[in-house]
Order: C-alpha cells, then structure tokens, then sequence
C-alpha cells in the first residue's frame, strides 16, 4: 500500500493539488484552488469562516467530492475510483473539530476498530498496535473508559490516537482545538507539536497562531474559496501581502 | 398505571363473585375446568412462536428496506418508498387472507397456517420497522460516518459496527412498541385456523358457551403477554444505557 504513495526526495510533492474547484448547489465554495504539500512538509490554514478551509482539506480524503480540478496523493490521482479513494484514506488520517469518537465503544476500542476491520488484526494484536499510540498521547490509563467519561481535551487525542493507529502518512486537522475549552487547548496541541517533531506531513486548520509559528513550515490564508497567500510564517506574520490577509491576523492576534 | 391494573383485576375478582359469572368452566379443581383452562393456556406457545418469528424476520426486512431509503440517489429511494406506501397501505388481516389463501394459488404452493401467519405479519410490520430504522439511522450524527471513513472502514462494516449499535439504542423502545403490537395482531391469524390464544377462545366459547368467563382469560392472557414483554424491553433499555455508562 505504502509503495504506491511515492517516496519523500523523488522530486513530487506528497500532496498535489491543482485547480480544485467545490460548488455546493450554485455556492463557489472552493474556486480553482492550487496547493502543494512536501513530504514532512507542515503546513497551516487560516482564514475566516466560510472561506472554504473545511471543504479544502476534506477534499484530501474525499469527504468531499470536487467537481473540478485534480488531487493527488504520493502519486495517487484521485478519480471517480473508489480505489483511489480507498488507497488515499488508507494513507490520510483526519481529527475533527467534534472528535467524532465512537460514543458506544470504549477508548481501546475506538483505536482497535480500524486495525482490526481494514487490516485484519486479530484482537489481541490491535491492542498491543494501539497501546503505544495511547501512550504517546499520554492516556493509556483510560482505555477502558468511554468517551463521554473523558474531557474534550482527552477525546480529542484519543482522536488523534485513533488516526494514528492507521499508520498514515498525512494528517489532516480541521480546528481540533475549537471546540475545547482554553485549559485543555495546549494539551491538544502539545501533541500535536511532538507529531510535528516526529515528521509527520500535516496539514492543519487552526487558528492558534502560536503553535503555527512554533511548527508551520508554510502559512496558508483562504479567503471566499480561494487561497489568498501563501508565505513562509516569519514572512507571513511579519509582512502580509494583502490587505485581507493582514485585517485578518489583525483581528485574530488581538486575542 | 400499576394502580389502574390492580384496580380493574379487583372489580373482575369482585364481580366474579355474583351470580352472572360462571368460573366452572375454567375451573381448575374441576377435570372439564383445568382440561379447558390447559386449552386455553397452551395457545401461549402458539402466539409467542408466531409473533417472534415474526418480528425477527419482520426486522431483517425492514432493515434492508431502510437501508435504500437512506441513498442520494433518488431512483434507489424510491424502492423503499415504494414498498412503505404499499405494505403500509394493505389492512394486516387483508394481507392474511390474501397470504393464506390467495399466495398458494398464485404461486402454486401449499403454505401452512403457521407460515401464512407469519409472513404476513412479518410484510405488514417490515413497513413500520423500515421506517424505524430509517428515522434511527438518519439520527446518527454525519460525523460518525466520516470518521469511520477516515480510518478506512468499508460501508458495511461502518454500519455494522459504528453505526447501527448507535442506531438500535435509539430505537430500542420502538421496537419494544411493534414487539407489543405484533403480540396484539397475531390474534388476527385465528381466522385462518391457527390455533393461538384467541382461535382457542373462540373454539371454546362454541362449545361451552361462555364467552364471558373465557374471553376474559383472553384478556388476562395478552394483559400478562404483554405487560411481561414491557417489562423485559424496559429491563434491556436500562442494561444498554448501564453499559455505555459503567
Ligand atoms: N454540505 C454543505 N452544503 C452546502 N454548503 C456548504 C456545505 N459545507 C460547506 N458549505 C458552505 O461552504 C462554505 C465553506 O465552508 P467551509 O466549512 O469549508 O468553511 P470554513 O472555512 O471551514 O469555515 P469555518 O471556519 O466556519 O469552519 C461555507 O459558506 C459553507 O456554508
Ligand atoms: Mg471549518
């Protein structure tokens, strides 16, 4: 499976995107968007709401369906197949701002899920895949909880366990920290921080500047469907190109 | 609700007493008495038989009606609207007459009375569980679906295993109500012969001639039917809701 995606250094982006363009019914949500992503490459989104962030990176994964344009991931061109689907979402693991854990089944359970349907582990050999990706999100000690005796910050890296469980190549985070309450916020993106460190290839919307300073390799700003700029982070918050761009970090950094 | 069964089952008992009644027949210190009273009960194992037959396989059909109805794509809605409207419209009894003695003509088979029985009840409330699952299904939040996405679970087994558990909680007392109602309308498959609680009744007030002694037993028979099914699907409400809970 892995073999297909391309290697890091042969020269292609992991991430190809090219002239995407999204319509809901006749609203442009995503209008001839283009975004290249390297291997081990982080990059940010921002931007304010409705400006298509969401649909961009649901594209990655298909969660969204494009109309036109192309996607394609460790040379996997995403088409109407559903073998690229599939061979792209085995490579791609998503948070959600909501977490969207399994609320029926345990946190151990919740991670075991995915090994033990689409690769066929045993029981015993997911629990054993899965405990160290507890671990590094630092909560073996509630794997045998449900998620609703969790705190938001604790569902949401048992999210992040449970993609990490998948072994993918790319991450996708769509505002994992929104829905947090501030305490718990750090907590998340600590995590997230180490993931970064370890090389992961992500691509992050989020609207917490300072972990996008700390990691961003590349600043994304979209604004009604499209990508306004693209900056590396000390040029993007030092000097934003456009007017939009710097009205909207104005607005955001005042916080 | 407790103290309403109690007060009717005292103003039987009360009335039973006066001159009108006839208990003998049902008497079981009598020999006539507990041979008509055996009678009677055995139809227990009849209706309970039929009715979970047909519930269970009124529950797989309803499931894969529900699960077209749940398609963007409108051709393959269609199907289950289809089959709601027409199965829905079609009065229970009329579809066992038409089951019992019109199906064998048509097909060119026997059917027994047992079978007639359950296939028509189980059509009849396949609509009502269709649109059960249908209505449970739609409740789950979009971002289950996505998530079992992500982490590259196919449709069926997203179904299986994210999607319908949810589901089912959900719908658990709604199932219990048509478990309740599929108790209630077996009694219509008497009249194609099959010897159940009511078919029993009906035989014995033929011959013995008292309706009121012996159909109230009938009643007392469904009270006691139901109100145990009631109970048991209380009982699995509450142990699913402990289970998620711990
Ligand atoms: N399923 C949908 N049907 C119709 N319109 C949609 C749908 N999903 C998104 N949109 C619209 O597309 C636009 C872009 O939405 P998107 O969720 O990508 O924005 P966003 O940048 O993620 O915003 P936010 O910061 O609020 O999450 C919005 O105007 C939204 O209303
Ligand atoms: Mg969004």
């Amino acid at each position: 499976m892995l073999e297909n995606v391309g290697q890091p250094g042969d020269g292609h982006s992991l991430i190809d995107i090219k002239k995407v363009s999204k319509l809901f019914g006749t609203f442009h949500a995503l209008k001839d968007v283009s975004l290249e992503v390297g291997w081990g490459e982080r990059v940010v989104i921002c931007g304010p709401s409705g400006s298509g962030k969401s649909t961009l990176i649901r594209c990655i994964n298909q969660l969204e369906k494009h109309q036109s344009g192309s996607i394609t991931v460790g040379g996997i061109v995403l088409d109407d197949s559903k073998a690229s689907v599939n061979a792209i979402r085995a490579n791609v693991g998503m948070v959600f701002q909501q977490f969207n854990l399994f609320p029926h089944l345990t946190v151990l359970e919740n991670l075991t899920l995915g090994p033990t349907r689409a690769r066929n582990l045993t029981k015993t050999q997911a629990r054993d895949h899965a405990m160290p990706f507890l671990e590094r999100v630092k909560i073996p000690e509630q794997a045998d909880k449900y998620p609703r005796q969790l705190s938001g910050g604790q569902q949401q890296r048992v999210a992040i366990a449970r993609s990490l469980c998948m072994e993918p190549r790319i991450m996708l985070f769509d505002e994992p920290t929104s829905a947090l309450d501030p305490e718990m916020i750090n907590e998340v993106l600590d995590v997230m921080t180490e993931l970064a460190a370890s090389g992961m290839t992500m691509i992050c919307v989020t609207h917490e500047m300072g972990f996008a300073r700390r990691v961003a390799d590349k600043m994304v700003f979209m604004d009604h469907g499209e990508v306004v700029e693209e900056a590396k982070p000390d040029d993007f918050f030092k000097a934003p190109k456009s007017a939009r761009c710097r009205e909207f970090l104005e607005k955001i950094l005042q916080h | 609700m407790n103290n309403k069964y109690l007060f009717i089952g005292i103003a039987l008992l009360l009335s039973g007493c006066s001159a009108q009644w006839g208990w003998y027949v049902v008497d079981p210190s009598l020999p006539a008495g507990r041979s008509n009273l055996q009678f009677l009960l055995n139809g227990f194992y009849d209706t309970i038989q039929l009715s979970v037959s047909a519930i269970l396989i009124s529950i797989v059909i309803g499931l894969l009606i529900a699960l077209p109805g749940l398609s963007h794509n409108r051709g393959t809605r269609s199907i289950n609207r289809v089959y709601v409207e027409i199965v829905r419209a079609v009065p229970i009894l009329v579809l066992i007459l038409w089951v019992y003695y019109g199906l064998p003509q048509m097909a060119n088979i026997s059917i027994s009375v047992f079978w007639a029985g359950v296939i028509a009840l189980a059509l009849s409330d396949s609509a009502f569980e269709a649109e059960i699952f249908r209505a449970g299904i739609q409740s789950i939040d979009r971002g289950q679906y996505e998530a079992a996405q992500s982490i590259s679970l196919s449709y069926s087994d997203t179904m299986r295993f994210v999607i319908l558990p949810q589901a089912i909680r959900r719908i658990l007392p709604a199932l219990g109500n048509q478990l309740v109602y599929m108790l209630k309308m077996s009694s219509l498959v008497s009249v194609i012969g099959m010897q159940e609680l009511t078919r029993r009744a009906n035989e014995l007030v033929v011959t013995e001639y008292r309706p009121l002694e012996v159909y109230t037993i009938l009643v007392l028979e469904y009270l006691v039917l139901i109100l145990i099914v009631s109970a048991g699907v209380r009982w699995l409400e509450r142990k699913m809701q402990t289970d998620e809970r711990h």
